[in-house]
């Protein structure tokens, strides 16, 4: 299987939650899926018992559509290329370094640098559930959940990442790091050839969210 | 570079994402607790066959926070059963266009 192709497999789950398709002369509101209304229905409960603020459920989606993501952690692999005392922090003792960028919060407490090297390529799976770098990265794409990845990284890593394009020489070691509730990595990938002298915000556009997953390599510059 | 991908894929998952971390942020659950919680469903559900990281996932998220609002009382299944049927009737009701409410 190739893990770009979409993986949009019909389920039991969501066939049973297909909305009506019966012939439409008739005027209702189309029903939302089984899980929706579900979700709904928590959220109805829980705002009539004062137990939670729907304005906040809101904010919160806006924030990790629009503020939490990639390019965030794109800007520190970008200066940990740029400035060897922020890159030695990195790797030191991240923590206080990312709280001070404000990249800090619920999935990113304590989170670990992981630095590609000639020697060594790195990538990150959760094998309990989806655990994800969600101040650094966002909220973690489809693949990243799937079984799929989540079992074979481990077994095979070296073919997931063909798949993926990445192709790592047999003289290079492959090291999966596996997330827990309590640690997360983030991978440095290897700075591209080319970019000498190019400033932080044009090294962070070549820095895309798998490969500070490790299934990808950061861009060329001319790419 | 490829198109960006949908952060949600459906509403409702964004919905529940939001939710569940509003809810976090309330002190209803610490998190590690929660990230237990969840992968143990997920590997319950993965006994009927792969997850592929979709809806499915989201399923087995739902599962996991209507288990965790039930034992701690917060939400009873009677009481989510019947608002979800209040919720489809109100849909059933209301016309195409309309904005949804429910009813008394």
């Amino acid at each position: 299987m190739h893990f770009r192709a979409g993986q949009t497999r019909a389920t039991s789950a969501n066939l049973a939650a297909m909305p009506h398709d019966h012939d439409h002369d008739h005027p209702h509101t189309l029903l939302p899926p089984e899980p929706a209304l579900r979700v709904r229905a928590l959220e109805t409960i829980l705002t009539e018992k004062g137990l939670i603020d729907p304005a906040a459920l809101d904010e919160i989606i806006e924030t990790y559509q629009h503020k939490i993501g990639p390019q965030n952690g794109a800007k520190v692999v970008a200066r940990i290329w740029s400035d060897p005392t922020f890159r030695k922090g990195m790797l030191d003792e991240p923590m206080p370094l990312l709280e001070e960028l404000e990249f800090y919060g619920r999935q990113g407490e304590h989170m670990v640098i992981v630095e590609n090297t000639p020697e060594v390529h790195n990538v990150v799976v959760c094998t309990l559930c989806s655990c994800y770098p969600w101040p650094l990265l966002g909220i973690p794409p489809g693949w990243y959940k799937s079984d799929a990845y989540r079992s074979r990284v481990v077994r095979e890593p070296r073919k997931v990442l063909a798949e993926f394009g990445v192709d790592v020489p047999d003289d290079k070691k492959v090291r999966v790091w596996d997330s827990t509730a309590e640690v997360r990595y983030l991978v440095v990938p290897e700075r591209p050839e080319g970019t000498e002298g190019m400033d932080e915000d044009a090294l962070a556009a070549l820095v895309t969210r798998d490969s500070m997953i490790g299934t990808g390599l950061a861009l060329r510059p001319e790419a | 570079m490829s198109r960006p991908e949908p952060i949600f894929e459906a509403p409702w998952h964004a919905q529940l994402f939001a939710l569940t971390v509003h809810l976090h942020e309330r002190g209803v659950f610490d998190w590690p607790q929660w990230t237990k919680d969840f992968g143990a469903t997920l590997a319950e559900h993965r006994l009927s066959g792969d997850l592929n990281g979709g809806d499915d996932y989201f399923n087995a998220w739902l599962a996991t926070l209507e288990k965790v609002l039930v034992s701690n009382d917060m939400a009873p299944p009677a009481s989510v059963a019947s608002m979800r049927d209040a919720w489809e009737q109100a849909y059933l009701a209301t016309p195409h266009g309309k904005p949804v409410r429910l009813g008394d």
